[in-house]
């Protein structure tokens, strides 16, 4: 007997509420490519996310908190963790965790570290959060992937590194509105994409980044969670993979066996770019927001370094109830104001002062 | 002097093969040109390539592969003449079999180019132009190729769409070929809009960054016979190598490759035929230009002319001189170093009679050559098949 490889808590577990958010400033591709093409060649994306003069990966993971309670109609005493996970967390020493916690009022009685996984940083925080409440530890658990990515000037990445964020709440699968189904990880050591301590721009290995890196662990996951649970991607009303780009997930989707129409509601990045940590789940936000009791939900995502985290996700009769009670990620995503390439230098601390 | 045969073929798929490192590489080759041959030793381990120090940091290349191979204690060498280091060293493999004093012979292409990133392979390719009069100016090696196309587009009055079927005819035969880097039909228009790299340059003019080994294994041909598991044996007969200026602006006619046309007219020389004998020219098509003055200096198409040669429809498998059957550089890919090897190696596949798909009607005698630098260095082969 071939014993599963999937990974599910001793206790039905379930998301209990979820909240995004994303900054209002849009910088357009063509603000880029003006500076650094004359104009030619194409752009990945048509616009990205950026944050405001007074707005961090902490204040980004705060806003998706409190969105999240609120569908969740729980107080912030009520999480026994809080876990952000961010590859921008203000400090490289001080939790970022932290300061969520005391902004929504969770303290002092919790766990309150961070998570790094490039990208996957979130996904993995909230997995550990499924391990803390299935295993019976806790009742609630918060999980936050958030970022404000730092484009190295002039880089193919300045394109699509952008900000936002959204936090799930893990609780028993009775008070759930989407029930956790199961997941599986998928984790190489892969150096597609780094930063070094001190350095402001991260490095990555440009086509390495492609199929060794990006496919190779999110096809492979998918691909493996998918026989585990012995299905197809018709199984599936919606799939959200991580977004550095549109092209990435829309042909792993098509690898994976997905169409177009399962996959066009979670994918975001071609209007408010790649919000690494945040970027599958803020996908995942999107869906919720309009997914219906029994559809099935595959969420991929994918961390330089490298791995994924799938995850299989049912939705309960419970969303219609709740999904109201905070803002919607197309809400956040309509809220906009674009700016000039000057004005995001400015706002991202990119231009010498001294 | 000895007449010298090919026993055995092997290669790896060309490709961004990441997994697989230059030793990796270099053994896989070696181990199935050996096994193709039925042999399990051998006297000496030639290999040519380019950019093992440069872009890998290991240098002392044959040595390791010999040594990771297992065959320890043998003679190795690495030989490098830029993108003809394969050629050059089957030259040396030829001239050991044929002066008698080696007898079976491993010659090696091997070259892994995608562990950098573009601008160090950039920097790295750059070195088989002239270093201080070249490069240290700034010119990278497809700049050097652009003037010269730009050059010929303007001497000989043709467009940039007038290259088009050299790509075109690489993709088409690459289709056929499983070790081929690309299977994609390459089509006029995808031609036309392709992204530029130095103008007149495009994408689709120019070999792609990738990486791969060939090897074949050489004995003289009078023991041949008993190697080779029954397969045709092939003679070598003509393995002739040239130089020019290295800088273009020192060569006496930059449209013009003089040592394409004497290693080329030589090699007829000494095989005792004429270019009409030529059955099939794998040619170094690293860019399109390239094609189109290897044909016109190999004697095949008059000077300027070989464009409307390649728009005939005779350069195609179907037509009287098929060039690039298994894709060329373009398609198969340009592993720089390894190429070289690459082309006998297929030159091999088809008097063989083990093309494939791709497998011409007449294969009896085949031309390669292989260019270092921007025709500073070309070794032409001519190989036929026993009757």
């Amino acid at each position: 007997m071939t014993e599963s490889i999937l990974l599910q808590p001793s206790r039905p577990v379930g998301i209990v509420g979820y909240g995004v958010y994303i900054p209002r400033y849009r910088l357009p591709a063509t603000e880029v490519s003006k500076q650094w093409t004359g104009g030619a060649g194409g752009a990945p994306i048509k616009e990205k996310a950026v944050p405001g003069l007074d707005e961090d990966t902490a204040t980004i993971a705060i806003e998706a908190a409190r969105n999240a309670l609120a569908r969740a109609g729980l107080a912030g005493r009520d999480l026994r963790a809080i876990w952000v996970g961010s590859e921008s967390h203000p400090y490289a020493v001080k939790p970022t965790s932290t300061i969520v916690a005391e902004a929504i009022d969770a303290v002092p009685l919790l766990q309150a570290g961070d998570w790094e996984f490039a990208c996957k940083a979130g996904t993995e925080a909230i997995i550990a959060a499924v391990g803390l409440v299935g295993s019976g530890m806790a009742d609630y658990a918060m999980g936050i992937g958030a970022d404000t990515a730092q484009g190295r000037p002039g880089d193919a990445l300045e394109y699509t590194a952008a900000a936002g964020g959204a936090a799930l709440i893990i609780g028993p699968a009775h008070e759930a509105l989407a029930r956790w189904e199961g997941s599986l990880s998928y984790v190489t050591d892969t150096p597609d994409f780094w930063r070094r301590p001190g350095a402001e721009y991260p490095s990555h290995g440009m086509r390495f980044t492609g199929d060794p890196a990006y496919f190779e662990h999110v096809v492979t996951a998918g691909r493996l969670l998918m026989e585990q649970m012995n299905r197809t991607a018709a199984d599936y009303r919606y799939v959200i993979l991580h977004q550095p780009n549109v092209k990435f997930p829309s042909r792993a989707a098509k690898m994976l066996g997905f169409k177009p129409e399962q996959v066009e509601t979670g994918l975001l990045s071609g209007i408010i770019g790649n919000t690494y940590s945040g970027a599958s789940l803020v996908g995942l936000t999107a869906v919720l927001d309009e997914a219906q009791p029994g559809d099935r939900i595959l969420v991929v995502s994918f961390g330089s370094g490298a791995g994924s985290d799938a995850i299989s996700l049912e939705v309960t009769d419970k969303i219609e109830e709740r999904r109201h009670l905070a803002p919607t990620t197309k809400q956040y995503i309509e809220r906009r104001v674009v700016i000039d390439y000057a004005t995001y230098l400015r706002y991202r601390g990119k231009i010498k002062m001294k | 002097m000895r007449d010298v045969a090919i026993v055995g073929i092997g290669q790896t798929p060309v490709g961004e093969l990441w997994d697989k490192s230059l030793r990796h590489l270099g053994h896989d080759a070696v181990r199935a040109a050996m096994s193709d041959a039925g042999v399990e030793t051998a006297d000496a381990l030639y290999v040519g390539n380019m950019l093992s120090g440069e872009l890998s940091g290991q240098e002392h290349l044959a040595t390791l592969i010999a040594d990771f191979t297992g065959l320890r204690g043998i003679e190795a060498a690495k030989i490098e003449a830029a993108c003809a280091s394969g050629a050059a060293a089957m030259r040396m493999g030829v001239l050991a079999v044929a002066s008698g004093m080696v007898d079976t012979v491993v010659v090696a292409g091997v070259e892994k180019m995608t562990d950098t990133l573009p601008a160090e392979t950039t920097a790295g390719l750059a070195m088989a132009a002239d270093q201080d009069y070249e490069a240290a100016e700034g010119a990278t090696f497809v700049a050097l190729n652009a003037m010269i196309m730009r050059r010929y587009m303007h001497e000989f009055g043709v467009t940039k769409a007038d290259f088009a079927p050299f790509p075109i005819i690489a993709h088409e035969n690459a289709l056929g070929n499983p070790n081929a880097m690309f299977h994609i039909k390459l089509t006029p228009e995808r031609y036309a809009k392709a992204p530029a790299v130095a103008p007149p340059i495009n994408v689709m003019d120019s070999s792609p960054i990738c990486d791969g080994a060939a090897a074949v294994v050489l004995m003289p041909y009078h023991r041949a016979q008993e190697f080779g598991q029954g397969k045709r044996l092939v003679r070598v007969a003509a393995s002739v190598s040239a130089t020019d200026t290295l800088a273009v602006h020192d060569r006496h006619d930059p449209l013009w490759l003089e040592a394409a046309y004497i290693s080329s007219h030589k090699a007829y020389s000494l095989a005792g035929i004429t270019p009409n004998d030529i059955d099939l020219f794998e040619l170094h098509d690293a860019f399109s230009i390239m094609a189109a003055l290897s044909l016109e200096a190999s004697g095949f198409a008059p000077r300027g002319k070989a464009l409307e040669l390649a728009a005939s429809g005779a350069l195609a498998r179907d037509g009287r001189l098929p060039i690039n059957t298994m894709g060329g550089l373009k398609a198969r890919g340009h592993p720089v170093g390894a190429t070289g090897v690459y082309q006998i190696v297929e030159a091999v596949m088809q008097l063989r009679g083990e093309a494939g798909a791709n497998q011409l009607d007449h294969a009896h005698i085949a031309m390669t050559q292989n260019i270092g630098g921007s025709g500073a260095t070309i070794l032409t082969h001519i190989l036929i098949g026993d009757e």
